[in-house]
């Protein structure tokens, strides 16, 4: 087990220092500082200018290589600042990242974990009752509703709800929030449902499959010869095996929550992380994006070593891959 | 003399080519998906050939235009364009076959002849939804013809050779698949700008992770199979195994993913648009532009719902097909 630990291990954190690179090459070396000074002041900006902004959002450095000092080099102080989370100013504003990230996590939080919750439940139940009445009128209805669902863009569901909901039958405000208990739950309902509605398509024909797959098992088998009801079958057989690829594909998600939803929290108005990330694309704050993009990174490798370490414990043929 | 709408010309007469030979050899199959889903390759045809005709063009030659009108006598125009009166726009909104303009009641210059009405610029709104047809097909089309080589290749690399080239293909898969997929493309294309192509370059790169990560599989599969090994006894160089023995046997892989994969690329440039990132004349962004129009008072309405009909009717006629597709080829769904 131990070895296992180990070398999972060792790899997340191959992992991290391969996306490390990769945020480098794509903000050092596809878009030079020089690029992102010019953005920020202008396609005429004086050179000596442009100098000054690099000086003052800290860019001055060599970008690879540095003939006097080998590590006084944006590469080493890009893997410093990230690896020990100082992630320093934003290119816009000057405010401290860190900071930002503090006040946006717990709206992005209170948004995303209903979310997950109520949409993982209603997937599930209706997967399973789809799955229990296999083609019936009923499965084959809710197939085709799938696929009509997954069809529509996100866009037209938020704009669509929006307008329906907030503005002709006005149940919830349009956007907009408010972090005190008694009044959050007016302005997350609509953002809730509208991403709720928006994945279920999606989400139902992935575990009405891996349902149908349960059902044809020997154990399924077994278990009606010993005369169970089918719908003791579904709960105690079914659903309990299937429990596995559900779990795998839940704990995916749960790093995910914590960098928000980009596209429901800007349009309602949540102040959370995924506004910051628009923010920082309309400001063209560079630094914030990139500690979004490795902070995004990091939670989904944490969250799979985490996962894979579950399973080895749990099962232990998993040890000796 | 030769120029750049010529050269995209002969491209389209290419590409058109090939898809009928294409469509002639698998025509069978062709067959059969038309009796299993009439509507949604009826829907998809209309969309190929709006696309089509939106994408050939040549300059001047129109009728009704004034010898005056410069823009009209020196820009290329598709025929498309050339089915509608040459500068057909107005000054600003007006309703679907409206006589008069939306807000000031002002006279139109095309009065009754806007059949889905015209946007904030005056720009007719039915024209501008065929236009995207092309814009959507372009995104769909260029970003696939970036990920398929390149999931061909990490995928097939990695199962076939196995150790380095298996390690390194592993470690680019899973690092570029713990990032975020929306963040990873937003980063993108802020880093290599805005733009069609670098649009689709980022939506390339964003996308074949997971189609590499299938191929992989089943060419370990593959690989370990009699017909492999015989062909490997008789001498066969890697690169002819690879050619004639496995690519062959992916290719139902391939065709699923290109039709599912289509359709998830388009949604993905819709979003892009509403992030200010997108493509200039896409669906998306007259979505996004609709946002606003619905907040007025009396609502626009006619721009959003062009534009989302249009983009919902090929994205579920594509999804449809791929279904289908899947169910016909792929033998692991036969239930």
């Amino acid at each position: 087990m131990l070895a296992y630990l180990l070398r999972r291990l060792a790899f997340g954190a191959v992992t991290v220092v391969g996306v490390l690179l990769l945020l480098f090459a794509l903000f050092f070396l596809v878009a030079t500082p020089d690029d992102v000074a010019r953005k920020a002041l202008g396609e005429k900006a004086m050179p000596e200018a442009i100098a000054q902004w690099k000086t003052n959002h800290g860019y001055d450095k060599p970008r690879l290589w540095n003939a006097a000092a080998p590590f006084d080099t944006m590469l080493a102080e890009h893997l410093r600042r990230m690896l020990t989370f100082d992630f320093g100013r934003s290119d816009a504003d000057d405010t401290p990242i860190v900071e930002r990230l503090r006040e946006g996590v717990w709206p992005s939080l209170t948004l995303t974990v209903p979310l997950f919750v109520l949409g993982l439940v209603c997937a599930v139940a209706l997967a399973l009752l789809v799955a229990y009445r296999r083609d019936s009128a009923l499965d084959r209805a809710t197939q085709v509703a799938c696929v009509v669902l997954m069809s529509v863009p996100i866009l037209l569901w938020i704009v669509g709800g929006q307008y329906l909901l907030g503005k002709m039958l006005r149940w919830f405000p349009i956007s907009g929030f408010d972090p005190a208990p008694a009044v959050v739950l007016r302005f997350l309902a609509m953002p809730v449902l509208i991403g709720v509605l928006a994945h279920l398509g999606q989400e139902v024909r992935y575990y009405r499959t891996v349902f149908l797959e349960e059902r044809n098992r020997d154990y399924v088998r077994t278990a009606y010869a010993k005369g169970c009801s089918p719908s003791q079958v579904m709960r105690r057989h079914v659903l309990r095996n299937a429990l596995i690829p559900i779990l795998t594909n839940v704990v995916i998600e749960i790093p995910f929550l914590f960098t928000g939803s980009i596209l429901l929290e800007s349009f309602f108005g949540i102040p959370g992380l995924g506004t910051m990330t628009v923010d920082a694309i309309n400001g063209n704050d560079f630094a914030t994006l990139r500690v979004m993009v490795f902070l995004g990174a990091l939670l989904f490798i944490a969250g799979q070593v985490a996962t894979d370490l579950a399973y080895a414990a749990a099962d232990p043929r998993v040890r000796l891959e | 003399m030769i120029e750049s709408h010529h050269l995209a010309n002969a491209a389209v007469a290419a590409l058109a080519a090939l898809c009928g030979v294409t469509a002639w050899r698998g025509r069978a199959r062709l067959a059969a998906l038309w009796t299993r889903r009439p509507l949604a390759m009826l829907a998809v045809g209309l969309y190929l050939l709006v696309g089509a005709l939106d994408s050939i063009t040549w300059v001047g030659g129109s009728r009704g235009t004034a010898p005056t009108d410069l823009v009209a006598l020196q820009e290329p125009r598709s025929v498309i364009d050339r089915l509608f009166p040459p500068d057909f726009r107005e000054r600003s909104y007006s309703a679907p076959l409206a006589a008069v303009e939306f807000y000031d009641g002002g006279a139109l210059r095309f009065p009754g002849r806007h059949l889905l009405g015209t946007d904030i610029l005056g720009r007719d709104v039915l024209l501008q939804g065929l236009k995207g047809v092309r814009v959507a097909l372009l995104i769909g089309g260029v970003a696939s013809l970036i990920v398929i080589p390149l999931a061909l290749a990490a995928g097939m690399g990695a199962g076939y050779f196995g150790r380095r080239v298996d390690d390194a293909v592993f470690f680019l898969i899973s690092t570029l698949s713990s990032i975020p997929t929306l963040l990873l493309l937003i980063a993108l294309v802020m880093v290599l700008g805005r733009g069609t192509l670098q649009v689709c370059v980022a939506l390339g790169i964003t996308s074949w992770v997971g189609f590499a990560r299938i191929i992989r599989g089943e060419t370990l599969k593959l690989r370990e199979l009699d017909y492999v090994a015989a062909a490997r006894a008789l001498g066969a160089s890697d690169w002819r195994i690879l050619r004639r023995h496995i690519l062959p046997n992916l290719t139902h892989l391939v065709v699923i993913t290109f039709v599912l994969l289509f359709s998830r690329l388009v949604l993905s440039e819709s979003i892009l648009s509403w992030l200010g990132l997108g493509v200039d004349g896409s669906w998306g962004q007259m979505i996004d532009q609709a946002r606003d129009e619905l907040a007025r008072d009396p609502i626009i309405w006619w721009t959003l719902a062009t534009a989302a009909a249009a983009l919902f009717g090929l994205i579920l006629a594509v999804n449809l097909i791929g279904d289908a597709l899947r169910d016909q080829l792929d033998p692991r769904t036969t239930r």
